[in-house]
C-alpha cells in the first residue's frame, strides 16, 4: 500500500510542478480571428513583437462574431478582427476602449474551374451571385458570425437575394472556420468567399482557383481594440495597449507589410498616423 | 492513396528530425492527458468501488449515470467548465482559462466517468465472487471494497487506459478550455485540426499517425508493467 501511495504522491507532484513553472512571464491574451493565425501572419509578427518589448501574445483564433463575445465575457486582453459594423456595435456597448485600423486585404471569390455558374474573369462581385443563385450552382458559406461570414451575407444583401427564401440544397451553411470551409469547397467544387490571406496559405486547393475579385465592395479591413478595463478589471491594460500601439506604429505595419508567402503580401498595413 | 503514404514518410521524418517544437506539443499533450487520468482514477475508483459494494437510495440511478457519462460529449464539457472558469464566470477570478492546468481540469471531467463505470463493473464482478469470504472476515462494506480495489489493481489498469485514451485523443474540451494557443495551451489534437483547417492534410495525417503510434506505445509499456507487477506483488 506504501509503494502505491508513494508512486501517487510522486505522481501528483510530478504534475503539479510544471503548471506554475511559466506563471511569472509577462503575457497577453488577444482574442483573433482564423484568418490572422491560418494565413501565418501572427507566426510572423508575434517574435517581432516579443523580441522588442518581452511581452508573450497567446492568441485565441476564432471567427470574429466569437472573439468579440470572448472579450465580452473578460477573456481576452486585446481584440483583432475584421468586421466594422461589429466592432462599432462592441465599442458602442463600451466593452472596447478605442478602435484603431490595423491593415487591410481582400476579400476573393473562388470556384471551380469547370464554373458552373460562367462567372469567371468578371470584378463585379454583385452580378457574380446573382448568376451563382440563378445557375443553383453550389455556395459554401462559413455560417459562423465571422468577419468573412458577415461580409458574404452583406454581400448578397447587395445583391438583392433573399438568402431565407433562396436557400436550397446549393447553399451550404457549414458553420466552420475559413480553412475547414475550404476543404469542404474544394471536396464538392463549390464557390466560397474567402479572405485572400488563408486562400495564399492554404494548401488542400483541387480544383479550386479564384474567379472573382479587385471589386471594391471585396475591402476587408482589420482593427485592434483594447479590452475596456472598466468592464473587465482583470484586462491587462498596460500589456495590452503596448500590443496595440506598437501594431500601428511604424515598426508593427513594417512588419505586417514584410509578412509574404509565396512572394506575394498577404496583408497591407493602413494604420493613421 | 499516394496521400496516406506520403503522409507515413512524413510522420517518420518528423520523428526522426526531433523537431523541439513537435516534441513540446507531444510532451504537453502526455503532460495534460496523463494528470486528467491519475485525476481522474483517484477521484473514479473509489466512486466506482463505492457503487459496485454500497447500499443505499439511489444506487441503480447511479449507476445509470455514470454509465451514461461515458458519453459525455467533448464539446458539452469543454463548455461547461469555460463557462465555469471564464473571468466572468463563478471561478474566473483565478485565470485559469486557456492554460494547461484548464485543460486537465476538463479531461478529468470527462474522464472520471469513464474511470467510474469501468471500474463499478470489475469490482461488483469480484464483490460477487468474494462477497461470502469478505464478509466471514468481519470485512465492513468501505473495508471490502479497499480490499477489491487491491485485489483488482493489475484489472482496473485497463480502466485507467481506457481513460486516458479517451483524453489523449478528444479534440473538444482541449479546443475550448486552452484556446490552441502556439506554444502554450496547443496539443497533438489540436494541432491536428489547425492543419487540417490550413488544408495541409498530409501534414495533419502524419500528426495523426504520430498520435496513434504514441498511445500504442504507451499502452505497450503498460501491459508489460502489469505483467512485471502481477510477477512481482500478484
Amino acid at each position: 500500500m506504501n509503494r502505491i501511495r508513494r508512486l501517487l504522491l510522486a505522481l501528483a507532484c510530478a504534475c503539479a510542478v510544471p503548471l506554475g513553472a511559466h506563471a511569472a512571464d509577462e503575457f497577453i491574451t488577444v482574442a483573433s480571428t482564423t484568418s490572422t493565425e491560418q494565413s501565418g501572419l501572427f507566426g510572423h509578427l508575434l517574435p517581432a513583437f516579443e523580441q522588442q518589448t518581452g511581452i508573450k501574445v497567446h492568441v485565441v483564433a476564432l471567427g470574429t462574431g466569437q472573439a468579440l463575445d470572448l472579450a465580452r465575457r473578460g477573456d481576452a486582453d486585446v481584440v483583432f478582427v475584421h468586421d466594422p459594423a461589429a466592432e462599432a456595435k462592441f465599442l458602442n456597448e463600451g466593452w472596447g476602449v478605442k478602435r484603431f485600423e490595423v491593415m487591410y486585404n481582400d476579400f476573393v471569390l473562388i470556384g471551380p474551374k469547370a464554373d458552373p455558374a460562367k462567372i469567371v474573369g468578371g470584378q463585379d462581385i454583385v452580378t457574380a451571385l446573382q448568376k451563382i443563385e440563378s445557375a443553383k450552382a453550389p455556395f459554401v458559406s462559413r455560417g459562423d458570425r465571422s468577419g468573412t461570414n458577415a461580409a458574404e451575407l452583406r454581400l448578397w444583401k447587395i445583391a438583392g437575394i433573399d438568402l431565407d427564401k433562396a436557400k436550397g440544397p446549393w447553399y451550404r451553411d457549414t458553420g466552420s472556420g475559413m480553412g475547414p470551409a475550404l476543404n469542404t469547397a474544394a471536396s464538392m467544387d463549390a464557390y466560397i468567399l474567402a479572405d485572400r490571406g488563408t486562400w495564399l496559405a492554404f494548401k488542400n486547393r483541387q480544383n479550386l482557383e479564384i474567379l472573382v475579385q479587385g471589386d471594391k465592395r471585396l475591402f476587408n479591413q482589420y482593427g485592434v481594440m483594447l479590452v475596456n478595463p472598466a468592464k473587465h478589471p482583470s484586462v491587462k491594460k498596460e500589456l495590452g495597449q503596448k500590443f496595440v500601439d506598437w501594431v500601428v506604429s511604424p515598426a508593427g505595419q513594417q512588419a505586417i507589410a514584410a509578412y509574404k508567402v509565396g512572394g506575394e503580401q498577404l496583408f497591407f498595413p493602413n494604420a493613421k498616423p | 492513396m499516394n496521400e496516406i503514404s506520403a503522409s507515413l514518410q512524413l510522420a517518420a521524418s518528423l520523428i526522426a528530425a526531433a523537431d523541439a517544437k513537435l516534441y513540446g506539443i507531444v510532451a504537453l499533450s502526455l503532460r495534460v492527458s496523463l494528470s486528467a487520468t491519475v485525476i481522474a482514477c483517484v477521484v473514479g475508483m473509489p466512486i466506482g468501488a463505492w457503487l459496485a459494494v454500497g447500499r443505499f437510495a439511489g444506487r441503480r440511478v447511479l449507476i445509470v449515470l455514470f454509465n451514461g457519462m461515458m458519453g459525455l460529449p467533448p464539446v458539452a464539457v469543454g463548455l461547461l467548465i469555460y463557462l465555469l472558469l471564464s473571468r466572468a464566470g463563478p471561478l474566473g477570478t483565478f485565470g485559469l482559462l486557456f492554460t494547461p492546468t484548464a485543460m486537465i481540469i476538463a479531461q478529468s471531467v470527462l474522464v472520471a466517468p469513464i474511470v467510474a463505470a469501468l471500474t463499478r463493473q470489475v469490482i461488483a464482478d469480484a464483490w460477487l465472487e468474494y462477497r461470502e469470504q469478505l464478509r466471514s472476515l468481519g470485512a465492513s462494506r468501505p473495508r471490502a471494497a479497499a480490499t477489491l480495489l487491491w485485489d483488482g489493481r493489475f484489472s482496473l489498469s485497463t480502466a485507467a487506459l481506457a481513460g486516458f485514451g479517451r483524453a489523449i485523443a478528444e479534440v473538444g474540451t482541449v479546443m475550448i478550455v486552452g484556446g490552441n494557443i502556439d506554444g502554450v495551451t496547443r496539443v497533438m489534437t489540436t494541432t491536428i485540426a489547425l492543419e487540417t483547417s490550413k488544408g495541409d492534410l498530409p501534414l495533419a495525417l502524419a500528426l495523426g499517425v504520430i498520435l496513434i503510434s504514441l498511445v500504442l506505445a504507451i499502452n505497450a509499456v503498460a501491459y508489460l508493467l502489469r505483467g512485471w507487477a502481477a510477477r512481482r506483488w500478484g
